[in-house]
């Protein structure tokens, strides 16, 4: 696990339950200051969950979670102050003008006078909501009214930010400017942001944590993942000559995919390598041991291997 | 002061869309029409009184006060703002007696619209202000009282119509509740009981200008019961 020297967020045992489902079983996780991290996992997973109890929308049926050494239960009103929230879907009162939404949020948070006029108009400049801020919120499109969500969870200056699913429902180009938004939001905010979409959580998180069932399953930094690369291989040998070509290579045999008699072998290979050089080596190791090569072709590093497996286990649902 | 973010939400939500203007409409040419024009009432007694136009009222508060505030919760719950709601730095508490204070504004307002029937009766006759005066006192409370019911019936449900209906049926019997009292088998702790129960017969006092403390207790007593009771529905998470 990633360690965390000061933790703003943590997470201690959470158990959660609707009727006979369990949502959430003994959830622990702190996420440092100024982090932003990714919560990822197949529909159903739990990530939901955990962030409306973060939130103090829902009580955990046992465990604790705390933010800036508040208790999310218990002392839910300094966890709000310090909070912002924007909840799965974006529910907005779309009868509301942009001013006036932006405007009733920050008053929620005592902000009134030039405090309230600062403040909305620091997260119209950083949301880019100019465009509009006199539009009434049925009439902006999703890319907008997503943005007027983040610019309200925004509004209180927060030091820790749940977004999720952040880019539900968004276009492509949408998708893109809001990963720019929560980007820069990096350093000054811890951000937890739940997402089923791995790409999602690679462009803008720190650290991934993947929960499947409820359960933690993986927690690790993005920068060590990307030096975890994975290849699918095809050699024109048998499995033990595939797995020397392998260990010339400095790559470990993943998965044996198909070893057929006709001579032929495929694997997923993992090396710490990037894709080019590992590709380079492999190939170069298969010479070497007079092998032909029928396919070399990079997917991705392990955390996608790993939770595809874990979309797989789950009755592939993603 | 935070409750006051919360109602003027709950009070401007009602103008930022039509419902808050037919509410207001209907209430005011309702409380006119039965006043002025159903069963001549008015102008067959021949006083500058409004004696008739406050008899009125516990019925029409019946419908109305339900309408205006069954989209309180239930429309919360519905679309889901709810959550963002309840993650802002306010207590449950807060929420609830903010967005009561916010839709009894938006009576008052429907009843200020009403104030047009004494204007035209002072311009016929000599009307008396004061037992006028303590009358919309009366109407107010028993409208917060009425409300506060229905404030809470609204968390009960997603549904809108649900929480009108529920609201009505309700209040109906809260106002024809006395009629138990007229019934010859019923035990006289039981008739008592009704009598206490029933929001028309409180204001009836009030109706006459009378400002009866003991009403006023028990409307209050009623806006206190269903606004812990609303509080304690949505305290139990059983949307979330």
């Amino acid at each position: 696990m990633a360690e965390q020297s000061k933790a703003v967020v943590q997470v201690k045992g959470l158990h959660k339950s609707y009727g006979d489902v369990h949502a959430l079983r003994g959830l622990d996780l702190e996420v440092g200051a100024g982090q932003i991290l990714g919560f990822l996992g197949p529909n159903g997973a739990g990530k939901t969950t955990a962030i409306k109890i973060i939130s103090g929308f829902i009580a955990a049926d046992s465990g604790s979670a705390s933010i800036c050494g508040f208790d999310c239960e218990s002392q839910s009103l300094d966890v709000k102050q310090v909070l912002g929230y924007l909840p799965e879907n974006n529910p907005l009162y779309l009868e509301m003008r942009v001013v006036d939404a932006l405007g009733f949020i920050a008053a929620a948070h005592g902000l009134s006078g030039v405090q309230r006029k600062d403040a909305i108009d620091r997260v119209v400049e950083q949301t880019q909501l100019q465009e509009v801020y006199w539009r009434q919120l049925r009439y902006c499109s999703k890319g907008f009214r997503q943005r007027v969500g983040l610019a309200q969870a925004l509004l209180n200056d927060p030091q820790v930010l749940l977004l999720d699913e952040p880019t539900n429902g968004l276009d492509p180009l949408q998708v893109v400017e809001m990963r720019k938004l929560i980007s820069g939001l990096r350093a000054s905010k811890t951000v937890m942001i739940t997402s089923h979409v791995l790409s999602e959580i690679e462009a803008v998180a720190d650290r991934v944590v993947v929960l499947n069932h409820g359960v933690k399953v993986m927690d690790k930094n993005i920068s060590d993942l990307a030096d975890e690369q994975l290849l699918a291989v095809e050699f024109c040998c048998t499995e033990d000559k595939l797995r020397e070509i392998c260990q010339q290579a400095h790559a470990t045999v993943e998965q044996i995919v198909e070893a057929s008699k006709a001579g032929r072998c495929q694997a997923l290979v993992k090396a710490n390598n990037l894709a080019p050089e590992l590709v380079a080596n492999l190939a170069k190791a298969a010479v070497a041991l007079n092998v032909d090569v029928a396919m070399l072709s990079p997917r991705g590093h392990s955390l996608e291997h790993e939770f595809r497996k874990i979309c797989h286990d789950n009755g592939g649902k993603e | 002061m935070r409750l006051l973010v919360i109602a003027r939400r709950e009070f401007f939500a009602y103008f930022e869309s039509i419902i808050g203007y037919v509410v207001v409409a209907l209430f005011s040419a309702l409380a006119a029409a039965l006043f002025f024009l159903v069963g001549d009432v008015f102008f067959s007694y021949n006083q500058a009184s409004l004696r008739h136009f406050f008899a009125n009222m516990p019925m029409l508060i019946a419908v109305i006060a339900p309408a205006i505030a069954m989209r309180v919760w239930a429309e919360e719950l519905r679309s889901g703002t709810v959550e963002r709601l309840m993650t802002l730095p306010f207590s449950i508490g807060q929420l609830v007696v903010g967005k009561f204070l916010g839709v009894w504004a938006v009576f008052a307002v429907a009843l200020g619209c009403t104030l047009l029937a004494p204007i035209t009766v002072e311009m016929l006759g000599d009307l008396d202000w004061g037992p006028v005066i303590a009358a919309y006192v009366g109407t107010l409370f028993m409208a917060g009282a009425g409300l506060a019911i229905c404030c809470f019936l609204s968390a009960t449900t997603t549904n809108q119509i649900v929480a009108w209906m529920f609201g009505a049926c309700v209040l109906l019997v809260f106002n024809l509740i006395h009629l138990l009292a007229t019934a010859v088998f019923v035990p006289r702790w039981l008739a008592e009981l009704s009598l206490n129960l029933d929001m028309s017969q409180h204001f009836n006092a009030m109706s006459r200008g009378v400002i009866d403390l003991s009403s006023v207790g028990f409307y209050i007593g009623v806006m206190v019961v269903a606004l812990v009771a609303n509080t304690l529905v949505l305290s139990s998470g059983r949307f979330r």
